[in-house]
C-alpha cells in the first residue's frame, strides 16, 4: 500500500540526495516526492509517498530518521491529515467540445489557466482520487500534457505536527529518546 | 579550559583539533590537493605512518579502532587517493568501526569542473558512510571534525568521511574549540527502551525452557561483556557467539558454545533451532548466522537488543525489541533476572555437542600432512596466555582461525565480517599493533589475500612494526574453490593460485622469513617468531584441498548442515 511520510530536514546543501539516496540503497520505491520550505528558514519539510507494506514502512521511517540531517520523521498515512496534489492538465478542446470540457471542469472545481484555439489548460488542486477522477474524464478529450506536482500532507486539526507524537523513535519528557515498535 | 581563540590556517586547524579528540597516530599518503594539511603537520605532535596505498590506510584506521574502541584515522589525496579508500569505508561501515577519513579535494572554484583528480568523493561514499562532508571555507574545519569524531563513535559507530577543499586548508581562520562544539539537532543516538517492552523482555525471559544468547559485535561496542556473562549466568542461558562477538565471553565459559552460522558448530546452530527464546544482543541477524529466514528457529520467542531501530525486524521478525544501548539495557534487566533450572536443556545441548566433537580434525593421529586447523590450534596453545590479536582476512582460514583459536578475551580478534574484505588482515594488524603496542599481532591472511595488500610489508619496515604474519597457504582461493567443489562439479575456474616465494619475498623486504611443510615444525617456528625482535613472516603450506566443515550451504536452513566427514575414515584416505 502507499504510506505518506512527512520528513523534516535540515536545510543545507545535499540533504534532498541523501534522503533520495537512502530509499534507492534500501530499494525502497518512491511513488512520488515534495519538498519545500516551512515557517522555519533553516528547515525543510518533504512529504514522501512511498510504496510498501507496513513493515517496510517502518522500516523506511527508522532508516530515515538515521540520518543526521533529519530533525523528525512521521508516517501519517492512518492518521486525519489533509493531503494535496496540484495537477496542470492540457486537454484538446476544438470549438465544439469546448463547453464539454468546462462543464467537467467546474463539476471538479478546476480552474481554466489557459485557453488556446484547440486546447484548455485546466488546474486542479486536491487528493490523488479527485485528480485521477477528472484525468478520467477528460480522457475521451485527448490529454495533450499531463503535470502534477505529488502530494504535500499536514496532520487535521490545531496540533501542530512538531507537536505531535511521532512515529519514529520518541521524544520523552527527561530528554531521553525512547522507541518501540 | 577557558575558551581561547586564535587565527590559523584550515590545515592548523584540522591537526589541532584531532589532537584535542586525542588522536596520536594517523595513516595516510599524500598528494597534490592534501599537501597544505601535510605541511602544516610539522606544527602537530601527530605521528604520521606512511602507507602503500590508500586502502591499506583505510583498514589500518579500523584495525586500531578495533583494537581499542577509539578512532581511527585515515589521510588521502582527492581523486584516485580518494577512491582507493572505498573498499575500507565499506567495510568499516559493514562492521560499526569508528574512523574518520580526511580526503583533500580540489580548490572550492575548481569543484564540478572536472579538474586534475576531482572525483565527487562525498557523492561516491555517500551509502557506506555513517556520515560525511565537504568542507570548502576554513571556518567550517573545527566544528565538522568535532561532529566528525561525535558522529563516528556514538550510536552504531561507523565510518565518517571529512573531505577538505585545498584553499579551505589554506586560507585562514579563526580557531574556538569550545565554540565548535557539536550541536545536532537530527542526531540522537542515544535511545532507549519503553518501559512497557522491558515488561514484555522479563515475562519472556521468566518463562523460557530454552533460552539461547545470541552474542554478537554489539557487546564489544558496547563493552558489555561482565553484563552479558553475569545474565548469562543468572539465569543459565547457554551462549552462541556470532563471528564478530568471538571473544566478548570467554572461550572457555561453560555456558560458551562456540560459533553459530554457517560455518559454525552443528550443535549450535541445532541449539538455535530448538531453543524457545533467543536473547539477540548486539547482533543483527545477518543471512550467514540465520541460514533460510523462513525455517530460522522456528519454535522461538526472539528478543532483540539493538541500538540501531533500522535493524528491528530487518531479517528477522522479533516479538520483542529493546532499542539502545545494550550494557545500560542489561543493567536495568540484570536485577529482575533470577536463577532458573534449566538442567534438562543444558543435557540436550551436551548431547547435540557429543556428536560433533568425535568428528573433530584435532583428534586426528599426525599423519604427516599440515592441515590449517593444525597450524591455527598449534599457534592458539603457544599463545593463549599472552595478550595477543589474531587479525584474519576472509575465506577458508578466517573460518578455521573462528573455529580453533579459542578467544578468551576481548577484541583478541580482528576480521572483515560483513563485507568479507580480501586483503584487511595485513593492514588492519598493523593498525592494531599501532593501537595496542603492548599486545602480540599475529596477522594471518591466506595466500589470495595476502597478495592484495602485500605492500604494506613496506610500511611494517619502514615503522618497525612488530607484527608476525601466519600465511595459510593452500594455492587456491580455497572458500570459493570449496564453493566449486560442492556446487559447481569440482569445475575449479579462476581458483588455483600461484604465488610468489612468500619466504624470498618477506627477505626482500629485510623481513626474517620462515616456510613450514610439517606439523611437527608448527611449534618451534612460531616460538622462533615469537623470540625475534622484528616482524616476522611464516609461510605455512597447508593441505591444498582441505574443506571448512561444518558448513550451511546458501539458502539452506540451519540444521540442515553438511557434516564433518568421520575422520577414522579420512585418515585411512590419506595413507
Amino acid at each position: 500500500m502507499l504510506h505518506t511520510l512527512v520528513v523534516y530536514v535540515e536545510n543545507k546543501p545535499g540533504v534532498l540526495n541523501r534522503v533520495v539516496s537512502l530509499f534507492r540503497r534500501r530499494s525502497f520505491n518512491i511513488d512520488s516526492l515534495t519538498v519545500g520550505r516551512t515557517e522555519k528558514p533553516d528547515v525543510s519539510r518533504m512529504t514522501i509517498v512511498v510504496e510498501a507494506d507496513e513493515d517496510q514502512a517502518r522500516r523506511v521511517v527508522a532508516n530515515v530518521y538515521k540520518l543526521i540531517n533529519v530533525l523528525r520523521i512521521d508516517d501519517v498515512t492512518n492518521e486525519a491529515a489533509v493531503t494535496r496534489d496540484l495537477a496542470l492538465i492540457k486537454v484538446g478542446a476544438p470549438h465544439e467540445q469546448r463547453s464539454h470540457v468546462l462543464e467537467l471542469a467546474n463539476v471538479f472545481r478546476a480552474r481554466v489557466v489557459d485557453v488556446a484555439p484547440e486546447s484548455l489548460t485546466v488546474e486542479i488542486t486536491g487528493d490523488e482520487d479527485k485528480i485521477d477522477g477528472l484525468l478520467e474524464v477528460l480522457k475521451p478529450y485527448g490529454l495533450l500534457e499531463v503535470v502534477r506536482t505529488g502530494i504535500v500532507a499536514m496532520r487535521r486539526g490545531a496540533k501542530l505536527s512538531t507537536e505531535a507524537k511521532p512515529t519514529g523513535p520518541d521524544v520523552i519528557e527527561d530528554g531521553n529518546v525512547s522507541y518501540s515498535v | 579550559m577557558a575558551s581561547e581563540k586564535k587565527t590559523l590556517t584550515g590545515s592548523r586547524i584540522l591537526w589541532e583539533c584531532l589532537e584535542r579528540e586525542g588522536v596520536h597516530t594517523i595513516f595516510g599518503y599524500p598528494g597534490g590537493a592534501i599537501l597544505p594539511a601535510y605541511d602544516a603537520l610539522k606544527h602537530s605532535k601527530i605521528h604520521h605512518i606512511l602507507v602503500r596505498h590508500e586502502q591499506g590506510a583505510t583498514h589500518m584506521a579500523d584495525g586500531y579502532a578495533r583494537a581499542t574502541g577509539g578512532v581511527g584515522v585515515a589521510v588521502a589525496t582527492s581523486g584516485p587517493g580518494a577512491t582507493n579508500m572505498v573498499t575500507g569505508i565499506a567495510t568499516a561501515m559493514m562492521d560499526s568501526s569508528p574512523i574518520v577519513c580526511i580526503t583533500g579535494q580540489v580548490g572550492s572554484k575548481l569543484l564540478g569542473s572536472d579538474a586534475f583528480q576531482e572525483t565527487d568523493i562525498t557523492g561516491v561514499t555517500l551509502p557506506i558512510t555513517k556520515h560525511n562532508y565537504l568542507i570548502t571555507r576554513a571556518d567550517e574545519v573545527a566544528h565538522v571534525v568535532r561532529e566528525a569524531f561525535y558522529v563516528a563513535k556514538s550510536g552504531r559507530p561507523g565510518p565518517v568521511l571529512i573531505d577538505i577543499t585545498k584553499d579551505a586548508q589554506q586560507s585562514n581562520a579563526e580557531f574556538d574549540w569550545d565554540a565548535a562544539a557539536p550541536k545536532m539537532r537530527g542526531y540522537r543516538p542515544d535511545l532507549s527502551p519503553a518501559k512497557a517492552e522491558y515488561v514484555k523482555a522479563l515475562e519472556l525471559i521468566k518463562n523460557a525452557k530454552r533460552p539461547l544468547i545470541l552474542a554478537g559485535h554489539g557487546i564489544l561496542v558496547s563493552g558489555a561483556e561482565m553484563e552479558v556473562q553475569m545474565f548469562a549466568e543468572r539465569a543459565s542461558v547457554p551462549v552462541a557467539m556470532t563471528l564478530l562477538g568471538l571473544g566478548a565471553l570467554p572461550a572457555s565459559h561453560q555456558l560458551n558454545l562456540g560459533m553459530m552460522g554457517m560455518h559454525g558448530e552443528a550443535w549450535v546452530n541445532t541449539a538455535i533451532q530448538e531453543a524457545d527464546l533467543l536473547l539477540a544482543f548486539g547482533m543483527r541477524f545477518d543471512d550467514r548466522v540465520t541460514g533460510n529466514v523462513k525455517t530460522y528457529a522456528p519454535n522461538s520467542k526472539k528478543i532483540h537488543i539493538e541500538i540501531d531501530p533500522a535493524e528491528i525486524n530487518k531479517n528477522i521478525k522479533v516479538d520483542v525489541p529493546l532499542v539502545g544501548d545494550l550494557r545500560k539495557i542489561l543493567q536495568e534487566l540484570l536485577p529482575h533476572v533470577g536463577a532458573v533450572d534449566r538442567r534438562e536443556w543444558t543435557a540436550r545441548i551436551n548431547e547435540l555437542k557429543g556428536d560433533s566433537a568425535v568428528r573433530d580434525i584435532q583428534n586426528l593421529p599426525d599423519s604427516g600432512h599440515l592441515y590449517a586447523a593444525h597450524v591455527i590450534n598449534d599457534l592458539w596453545r603457544e599463545t593463549r596466555h599472552s595478550d595477543s590479536i589474531v587479525v584474519t582476512d576472509v575465506g577458508q582460514h578466517q573460518m578455521w582461525e573462528a573455529q580453533y583459536y579459542k578467544h578468551e578475551t576481548p577484541r583478541s580478534l580482528i576480521t572483515s565480517g560483513g563485507l568479507g574484505t580480501m586483503g584487511f588482515a595485513l593492514p588492519a594488524g598493523i593498525g592494531a599493533k599501532v593501537a595496542r603496542p603492548e599486545a602480540e599481532v599475529w596477522v594471518m591472511p591466506g595466500d589470495g589475500g595476502f597478495q592484495m595488500t602485500m605492500c604494506e610489508l613496506a610500511t611494517i619496515v619502514q615503522e618497525k612494526i612488530k607484527v608476525n604474519i601466519a600465511i595459510i597457504n593452500n594455492g587456491f582461493l580455497g572458500m570459493v574453490r570449496q564453493w566449486q567443489e560442492f556446487f559447481y562439479d569440482k569445475n575449479y575456474e579462476a581458483t588455483p593460485l600461484i604465488s610468489p616465494d612468500f619466504v624470498k619475498l618477506g627477505e626482500a623486504y629485510g623481513i626474517k622469513s620462515y616456510a613450514v611443510k610439517r606439523r611437527s615444525e608448527v611449534i618451534p617456528t612460531v616460538q622462533a617468531a615469537r623470540e625475534h625482535k622484528g616482524p616476522v613472516l611464516i609461510d605455512f603450506q597447508v593441505e591444498k584441498e582441505d574443506t571448512v566443515y561444518p558448513m550451511v550451504a546458501a539458502g539452506a536452513s540451519l540444521h540442515e548442515m553438511i557434516r564433518r566427514p568421520n575422520p577414522l575414515m579420512e585418515t585411512g584416505d590419506d595413507e
